[in-house]
C-alpha cells in the first residue's frame, strides 16, 4: 500500500457495538473480537472489515452512516470510547485512523444520543431535525434576474472569514452528541451567524433567528449551558462565538422584529 | 402566546432570565458580604446590630428584599424547567462517556451545585433571617435604643462545628457555581468581544473566589478565634 508504514503491525481489538434492530426495538451493547486490523485503516474501514466477517458468518452487518469518507459531508457519526468522532480533536470518524488505537484495545461504539435524533438501526440515527431547522430559516432568498457583477457587494475580509468559518459546519451532529443537554445550539448558531454576517443574509436576519430557534425548541433539543463541549468536539472547529452571536441576534430580533 | 411570553419561554429566552437573575444575585452577594464585614468590628456586635436593624426596617431595603426573592424564584424556576427539558432531550445515555475531555466539572454540574446552595439557603434563612424578622432574638440596648441582638446569635451558631462545616461546604459549592456561572451569564446575553471577554472570564474567577472566601471566613473566624 502506497504511503503505508511497513513496520505497522496488524492489531487485534475488541469492539463493543450498540446493536438495535429498528426504531422500536430495545438495543444493547454486543461484543465482537476483530483481528488483523491495519493501523493505516480508517475507523470506517475497520467497521467494513467487521461487517465482512459478520456477513460471512451469516449475521446482520452493523448499520452505520457514511458517505464521502473525506471528512466534508457530515454523514459519518459514532460515539467512540466516550467521545463523538473518537478521541482525536478536529477529526470526523471517517478521518480517524486506527493508528490512534493500540493492539488489544477495547473500543466502545455508540450512536449519537438525543431524543431529537432517534436511532433508526444500530449506529444510524435520524438527523432530519437538522434539516427542518435549516428549512425554518437557514437560507437566503434570491429573486431571479440578471447575474450580479462579481464583488459588487463589498464585504470586509474579516467578516468574510468569520462567515466562512461558520459555513464550514457540516451538520454532523457531534455538538448535540457531546452536549450534556443534547443541545443543538452550536449547529443552529453556525447557520444563523454565517448568514447574519453577510449583506445577502441581512434581509431575512430577524425572522431567520426567530424561526430557527423556535424550530430547534420544537425538535426537542436541550438548552445551552455554555459547557463548551460542543466546540471542543466539533470536527471542523466551529467556535463558541457563534452561539454568543446567535444570542445577540435573538435578543435584537425579539426586541425589534415585526413578528408578534 | 404573545411575542413576550414566546421569547421568554424559549430555551434561549429562559437562559437570558437565568443570566440576568444570576448577575443580580451576584450583586446581592457583594452587598451582603460588605454588610457582614461589620461582624469583625471589635465592639461586641454594636455596629452589626445597628446595621441589621437598618436592613430590617428601611423601606428601600425591604422593597429590594422582594425583588431579591423574585430573583431567586425566577432563577430557580427556570433552572427546574430547563433541567427537566435537558433530561428529556437525552432519554438514553451513553454506556461509555468522557465529558471531562471536553468541558469543566462545574459547567456540567450547575444544577447539583445550585441544589447544595438552595439547601444551605433554607438552613441559613431559618437560622438568621426568620428570628431577625419574626422575633426570637434577645434584646440589647445601644445608646438608649433597644435592638435585636443578631450578633450573639451569629456568635452562638458558629460555635457548633457541623454548622461551620455546612457553611464552608456551601461556600465551596457557591464558588464553583459562580466560576462557571459568572462568565456564562455574559455569554448568554450575547456579550462576547475579544476586548472584554478575557477580562470578564478572569474577573469572574477572582470574584467567585474572593466573595466565597469572604463568606467562609466568617464562621471559621467565630469558631476558632472568638
Amino acid at each position: 500500500m502506497a504511503g503505508s508504514n511497513p513496520n505497522a503491525k496488524p492489531m487485534d481489538l475488541t469492539l463493543k457495538v450498540w446493536r438495535q434492530k429498528d426504531k422500536n426495538a430495545t438495543g444493547q451493547m454486543v461484543t465482537y473480537p476483530i483481528k488483523g486490523i491495519s493501523p493505516d485503516m480508517s475507523f470506517l474501514e475497520m467497521l467494513d472489515v467487521l461487517n465482512e466477517d459478520l456477513l460471512r458468518k451469516g449475521e446482520d452487518p452493523v448499520a452505520f452512516d457514511h458517505d464521502c469518507r473525506e471528512g466534508i459531508c457530515g454523514m459519518c457519526s459514532l460515539f467512540i470510547n466516550g467521545r463523538p468522532h473518537g478521541p482525536e480533536r478536529g477529526t470526523t470518524t471517517c478521518q480517524l485512523h486506527m493508528r490512534h488505537f493500540k493492539d488489544g484495545d477495547t473500543i466502545t461504539i455508540e450512536p449519537w444520543r438525543a431524543a431529537a435524533f432517534p436511532v433508526h438501526k444500530d449506529l444510524v440515527v435520524d438527523r432530519s431535525a437538522f434539516d427542518r431547522i435549516q428549512q425554518a430559516g437557514g437560507y437566503v432568498s434570491v429573486n431571479t434576474g440578471g447575474v450580479p457583477d462579481a464583488n459588487a457587494i463589498p464585504i470586509p475580509k474579516s467578516i468574510a472569514d468569520k462567515a466562512f468559518d461558520a459555513a464550514t459546519c457540516i451538520g454532523c451532529g457531534a455538538c448535540v452528541a457531546a452536549c450534556k443537554n443534547a443541545s443543538a445550539m452550536l449547529f443552529v448558531s453556525a447557520k444563523v451567524s454565517q448568514l447574519a454576517m453577510l449583506p445577502q443574509g441581512k434581509t431575512e436576519r430577524k425572522t431567520r433567528v426567530e424561526n430557527m430557534v423556535a424550530q430547534m425548541d420544537i425538535e426537542g433539543f436541550g438548552a445551552c449551558t455554555n459547557t463548551g463541549a460542543c466546540a471542543a468536539e466539533c470536527p471542523v472547529g466551529i467556535s463558541l462565538e457563534n452561539i454568543n452571536m446567535l444570542r445577540s441576534e435573538f435578543i435584537y430580533a425579539k426586541a425589534t422584529s415585526e413578528n408578534m | 402566546m404573545n411575542w413576550f411570553t414566546k421569547t421568554f419561554s424559549s430555551t434561549v429566552g429562559r437562559k437570558i432570565i437565568m443570566s440576568i437573575t444570576g448577575l443580580f444575585l451576584c450583586s446581592f452577594l457583594v452587598v451582603h458580604l460588605i454588610g457582614n464585614l461589620q461582624l469583625f468590628k471589635n465592639d461586641g456586635g454594636e455596629a452589626f446590630n445597628v446595621y441589621s436593624h437598618f436592613m430590617g426596617t428601611n423601606p428601600i431595603i425591604r422593597t429590594m428584599e422582594i425583588v431579591l426573592l423574585l430573583g431567586f424564584v425566577f432563577h430557580i424556576y427556570d433552572a427546574l424547567v430547563l433541567t427537566r427539558r435537558n433530561k428529556a432531550a437525552r432519554p438514553v445515555g451513553y454506556v461509555n462517556n468522557h465529558p471531562e475531555e471536553n468541558s469543566t466539572w462545574s459547567s456540567r454540574n450547575m444544577g447539583l451545585l445550585g441544589t447544595v446552595i438552595l439547601v444551605f439557603l433554607i438552613i441559613h434563612l431559618w437560622n438568621f433571617f426568620v428570628p431577625a424578622r419574626f422575633g426570637g432574638l434577645e434584646p440589647i440596648v445601644v445608646e438608649n435604643v433597644e435592638y435585636d441582638n443578631l450578633y450573639i446569635k451569629v456568635v452562638q451558631s458558629f460555635q457548633i462545628w457541623w454548622y461551620v462545616l455546612i457553611y464552608v461546604i456551601a461556600m465551596v459549592a457557591l464558588a464553583y457555581h459562580l466560576i462557571h456561572g459568572f462568565q456564562s451569564a455574559f455569554q448568554t446575553l450575547g456579550l462576547d468581544h475579544k476586548k472584554y471577554t478575557p477580562f470578564i472570564q478572569k474577573f469572574g474567577v477572582a470574584f467567585s473566589i474572593i466573595v466565597c472566601l469572604g463568606f467562609a471566613i466568617i464562621p471559621l473566624y467565630f469558631f476558632f478565634l472568638v
